[in-house]
C-alpha cells in the first residue's frame, strides 16, 4: 500500500507548469497542480490536467518506428529499438549531406523541450551538419 | 510562529501515535522539490509532515478507502476538509467507521484569508477524532458577497457575464472540488455544454456547477484557488450556500446525521413547508 505525488513538469506546451502525478500502489491515477510552482501557481490548463491519461494510454508509442517494406506493403510501420533508429537516422543524414550539402537539411525545434535540449539541437544543425537552417514547430 | 511551531510538532507526535493503529495517515508532505499530499505510514519521516498549502485531502481519503475497502486510515484535516468529508459521508464517498479524524483548527489570520465561518473540525460529528490547537471565531464573510448583493439584476449579469467570460474551461474548478464524484459530469455532455467553445457559452457552464454545488459546496475554496482565470466562484457559491439555508434549512458539512434534502424525493421534501 503506496500513496505519493510525483513533482513533474507538463509536456503539453512551453509554458512548463507544474504538476503532481497521483501514484497509487505504481500506476498513475490523477492529477493534481503544484501549488507552490512559481510559473503555474497552482493553475492548469485542461491538458496539463489530463497529463496523467496518455502515460498508460494503449496507443502511446513506447519504441522508435522505422517506415519499411516493399510494393503493396511500402511504407509499413516496424517497431525498432533505438540504436537502429538513431543509426538509420544518421547514415541517412549524412548521405544526404554528402550528395546535396548542408543546405539541404533544416531542423525543427519544439516547444515542448526544455531549452537546453533546443540548444542542442541547433548546435548540432550549425556545428555538425554547418547549416542554419534552424526554426520552431510553432512555425510549421 | 513560534504557536503554529508547537503546533505541528504536536499534530506529528499524535500522527506517530495513530500510525501504531492504523494503516496510514493522509496528509501533506514537504520535500525538497515541494508539498503534496502523501499517505504517510509507519517509519515515514514525521518531520515531512506540513499544513501549508491547502489540498483537497478528503479527495484522497474517498480513493484510499474505495481501493483499500478494510483499511482504516487517518486524516490530518482542517476546517473545510472535515465538512467535505461529512457532505461525502452522506453520499457513501467515505466511511466515517473507517476514518480516523485528526483536527487542526485554523489561526485566525487563516480564517480571515479564506472568508471561513468555520475554522475548526467538529469532532462531534465523526466515531474517532479529535482536535488540535484552539479553535478562533468563524471570519465575517467575504465583503465582494454584499457589494454584489447591491447590484441590480441587470448588473449582476454583466458582472458574471465579464467573469465567465474568462474562463479557459480547464475543467479545474470540478477536477479539485472534493464534492465534484459524479463519474458522468454534466459538464461534458454535449447536450448542456457545447463541445469545442471558449469561453464555454454564457451561462450554462457554471451555472450548472452552481446549481450542482447547492446543498453540497462547503466552501473549502479550492476551486478559486487553482482558477487560472481567476473568477470568484466562491461568491456565487456562497450565495447559493445562504439560500439553501434559508429555503431548506441546511448548512452543508454541519451535520452528518442530517440528510442532503436535494437527495430527498419532494413527497418528503423539506421544501413543502415552504411551499404552502
Amino acid at each position: 500500500m503506496e500513496y505519493k505525488n510525483i513533482l513533474t513538469t507538463c509536456v503539453y506546451c512551453g509554458c512548463g507548469c507544474g504538476l503532481y502525478f497521483e501514484v497509487l500502489d505504481g500506476e498513475i491515477v490523477g492529477v493534481l497542480p503544484d501549488k507552490e510552482h512559481p510559473i503555474s501557481r497552482g493553475s492548469l490548463c485542461i491538458k496539463g490536467w489530463n497529463a496523467a491519461s496518455f502515460v498508460n494510454h494503449p496507443d502511446r508509442l513506447k519504441t522508435p518506428l522505422i517506415r519499411r517494406g516493399d510494393g503493396a506493403d511500402r511504407g509499413r510501420f516496424e517497431e525498432a529499438t533505438w540504436d537502429e533508429a538513431l543509426s538509420l537516422i544518421a547514415g541517412r543524414l549524412t548521405d544526404i549531406r554528402d550528395e546535396a550539402g548542408p543546405g539541404s537539411l533544416g531542423f525543427l525545434t519544439s516547444a515542448k523541450c526544455t531549452n537546453e535540449e533546443n540548444y542542442l539541437l541547433q548546435k548540432f544543425a550549425r556545428a555538425v551538419i554547418k547549416t542554419n537552417n534552424v526554426d520552431h514547430c510553432a512555425r510549421l | 510562529m513560534a504557536g503554529r511551531d508547537t503546533l505541528i510538532k504536536e499534530i506529528r507526535a499524535h500522527v506517530a501515535e495513530k500510525l501504531e493503529e492504523l494503516d496510514g495517515v493522509v496528509a501533506l508532505r514537504r520535500t525538497a522539490e515541494g508539498t503534496a499530499p502523501h499517505l504517510f505510514q509507519q517509519g515515514d519521516d514525521l518531520a515531512q509532515l506540513a499544513l501549508e498549502p491547502r489540498y483537497p485531502l478528503s479527495t484522497t481519503i474517498s480513493m484510499l478507502q474505495k481501493r483499500f475497502p478494510e483499511a482504516r486510515f487517518g486524516i490530518v484535516a482542517r476546517g473545510c476538509d472535515a465538512r467535505a468529508l461529512v457532505e461525502m459521508a452522506k453520499r457513501r464517498q467515505v466511511d466515517a467507521e473507517r476514518l480516523y479524524l485528526l483536527g487542526v483548527a485554523c489561526t485566525a489570520e487563516e480564517a480571515e484569508e479564506c472568508h471561513c465561518a468555520d475554522p475548526a473540525p467538529d469532532p462531534e460529528q465523526w466515531p474517532q477524532a479529535e482536535v488540535i490547537g484552539t479553535p478562533v471565531e468563524g471570519a465575517p464573510p467575504n465583503p465582494i458577497v454584499a457589494e454584489y448583493e447591491e447590484m441590480p439584476l441587470e448588473e449582476r449579469r454583466e458582472f458574471w457575464q465579464a467573469q465567465f467570460l474568462k474562463c479557459i474551461k480547464c475543467y479545474g474548478c470540478r477536477n479539485i472540488c472534493p464534492e465534484c464524484f459524479c463519474e458522468a459530469c454534466a459538464l461534458e455532455d454535449p447536450a448542456w455544454v457545447e463541445p469545442g467553445v471558449l469561453a464555454p457559452p454564457f451561462p450554462m457552464y457554471h451555472l450548472i456547477r452552481a446549481m450542482h454545488m447547492a446543498a453540497r459546496c462547503v466552501g473549502c475554496r479550492q476551486c478559486e484557488l487553482v482558477c487560472p482565470a481567476h473568477i470568484p466562484l466562491t461568491v456565487l457559491y456562497d450565495l447559493i450556500r445562504r439560500d439553501v439555508g434559508e429555503l431548506l434549512d441546511y448548512v452543508p458539512g454541519a451535520d452528518v446525521t442530517v440528510a442532503p434534502p436535494l437527495s430527498l424525493t419532494l413527497e418528503e421534501g423539506p421544501l413543502r413547508g415552504k411551499l404552502e
